[in-house]
């Protein structure tokens, strides 16, 4: 097959990851997602503190996605070597921090305090 | 759709409609047949192909015969004898790729009567066929380099990648030696067709890198010797590189074939073409010439005027079909085809393949054709990489045009390496990709 298709990635992603490992992460994945919309409407708005913290969690986000990426491969960040480069590397390090900022927020809102599950907010 | 609609496709924003589209394969339901078909060889192409006919037919008898248990990843192997890699990362079990409904006889096929249409085997045992598909890769004639022995890689400056995962294991015991105490390098390829002409041009490359990053790169002298008179058969690949090895400052040795080593004098020696050429070494890479299996030639499947010393199976470029045995094809490194001697090939003439047995079990005749893709991650350093791909006529065919330019020494094509060819190289073993 010469065509690059919906299977074909998902075969290469498998492949990547191990099945088990990567349709566990996609679960992870789609549950955090489920979990962010939750609390969205649960709390009926999106609550700026818990905001604030998730933001502050992307930076780190970002330098561990692409500390992974670079530990995984061998690389370095002088290997970066052209515009598709830096464009795959600044992918990677905002996946990390969006990743990551749902990830904490859901968690704040799910498990936090009382603050910052939106009940008192004194 | 192909990779180009796709890559328009996904920069649109319409990834997302596109891609749930089923492939045309699912949509086709299974050809019924006896037909017996027999595939020499479980490695790419021959395990690929199995897993793509048992999805496409229903009945048939398809026996794979391959004696060898273990299956190896060579594009791993260039890792391996970088240090990069363990040995393991290349082995896996051929069982475990092969599918459920096909016959795997573990033996060596010792002889073909194409007229007869059988197959034999080291045991005796002979196999009628309706359909032959001869894959069994390439042999590395090591005896033909005077003095050189497998036994020696490893010790003495001596390395052979290209031997085995254990072989490039060694190779990494040698090269990491030379690059702590510096020296002259020799790196060599063979004056035959080879598989994955860029794995010789590779380990130059990253020796050098790692010499570079042990702050050695002033006590090395790097040499690249090989047959040809051009560093790489695809012309503009051959000036890239030719451009990167005198920015390292690589030197070369054009026409000089590598024919014999001296290996406690440290001494190897060239044919030049109208003489020989001794040169001394510190560590000395060597790729062996490359040929068919003998019973490639013994059965005469071979080109009666073409690569008489290497024996390729004498097959159409475009169908891979023998040209004087319809019912034969050849797939992979043996295939007496111009170019194409790796897996990204092997990748695309699995369908190709696939499609002429599928159509003349139904009466038929197939329509897809191979054009001599070639691909390459050509390492040159760790870290970055050039993804070359080309086809018969020496044209770049980049699969990411605008994206990844062929040419240019990229992260993300070592990312590939690194990352995804393994992946996209199993899931093509599945007969997924
Ligand atoms: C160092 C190195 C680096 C490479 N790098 C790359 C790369 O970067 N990219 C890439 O695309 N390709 C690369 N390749 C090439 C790629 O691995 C081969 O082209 C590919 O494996 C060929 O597939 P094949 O099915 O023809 O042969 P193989 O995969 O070699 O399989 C042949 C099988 O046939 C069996 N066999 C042999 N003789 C007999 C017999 N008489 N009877 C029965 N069975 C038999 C063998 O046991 C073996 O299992 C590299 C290869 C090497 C060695």
């Amino acid at each position: 097959m010469q065509d690059l298709t919906f299977e074909t990635l998902i075969a290469v992603f498998e492949e990547i990851f191990g099945r088990g490992l990567f349709w566990f992460m996609v679960a992870a994945a789609v549950l955090v997602t489920f979990g962010y919309f939750y609390v969205l409407i649960r709390d009926r708005e999106v609550s700026w503190k818990k905001f604030l913290v998730a933001q502050l969690s992307m930076p780190v986000g970002a330098v561990l996605a692409v500390w992974f990426v670079m530990v995984m491969t061998d690389s370095r960040l002088a290997d970066l070597g052209g515009p598709i480069d830096i464009i795959l590397f600044l992918g990677i390090a905002v996946t990390g921090a969006i990743g990551m900022a749902i990830l904490v927020y859901t968690l704040e809102a799910l498990l936090g305090t009382k603050r910052t599950k939106g009940e008192a907010d004194i | 759709m192909d990779r180009r609609q796709f890559l328009t496709a996904a920069v649109a924003g319409g990834a997302a409609a596109s891609l749930v589209s089923p492939s045309a394969e699912a949509q086709v339901s299974p050809v019924q047949t006896s037909a017996r078909i027999v595939i020499i060889g479980a490695g790419a192409g021959g395990t690929a192909l199995a897993n793509r006919l048992v999805r496409r037919l229903e009945g048939a008898q398809i026996t794979l015969i391959d004696p060898r248990r273990e299956h190896l990843y060579q594009p791993g192997l260039t890792l391996v004898a970088a240090g990069l890699k363990p040995g393991g990362y290349v082995v896996s079990d051929t069982a475990k790729w092969l599918p459920e409904g096909v016959t795997w006889l573990p033996e060596r096929v010792v002889a073909v009567d194409a007229e007869a249409k059988t197959v034999s085997t080291e045991s005796g045992e002979t196999l009628g066929y309706d359909w032959l598909v001869v894959a069994p890769g390439l042999v590395l004639d090591h005896d033909a380099i005077e003095g050189f022995s497998l036994d020696m890689v490893g010790e003495n400056g001596i390395g052979a990648l290209y031997a085995g995962p254990e072989y490039a294991a060694r190779t990494w015991a040698a090269a990491s030696r030379f690059v702590e105490d510096g020296g002259t390098g020799l790196f060599t390829r063979p004056s035959t067709e080879m598989k994955c002409a860029g794995a010789p041009l590779k380990h130059t490359f990253l020796i050098d890198d790692i010499a570079r990053r042990a702050g050695n790169a002033g006590r090395m002298n790097m040499v690249y010797a090989a047959p040809q008179a051009t560093l790489f058969g695809v012309p503009i690949v051959a000036e890239k590189v030719r451009m990167l090895f005198e920015d390292r400052g690589v030197d070369t040795m054009m026409n000089r074939t590598l024919t014999g080593i001296d290996a406690g004098a440290r001494r190897a020696t060239f044919a030049t073409g109208s003489g020989s050429e001794e040169v001394e070494y510190d560590y000395i890479h060597v790729v062996p010439p490359q040929r068919a299996p003998d019973f490639v030639r013994r059965s005469g499947l071979s080109w009666a005027d073409r690569w008489t010393d290497q024996g390729w199976v004498e097959c159409d470029m475009a169908t891979l079909r023998h040209l004087r045995y319809p019912e034969v094809f050849a797939l992979g490194d043996v295939a007496g085809v111009p170019k194409g001697k790796t897996a990204a090939s092997v990748k695309w003439q699995v369908p190709v393949v696939e499609d002429h047995i599928v159509a003349g079990i139904e009466g038929r005749e197939g329509t897809e054709t191979y054009d001599g893709y070639t691909s390459c991650p050509m390492i040159t350093r760790i870290g970055r990489a050039m993804l070359v791909e080309f086809d018969y006529h020496d044209n770049l065919v980049p699969s990411f045009p605008g994206m990844i330019a062929p040419l240019e020494e990229l992260w993300i094509s070592w990312l590939m390496k690194e990352v995804a060819l393994k992946a996209t190289y199993n899931a093509m073993l599945r007969g997924r990709a």
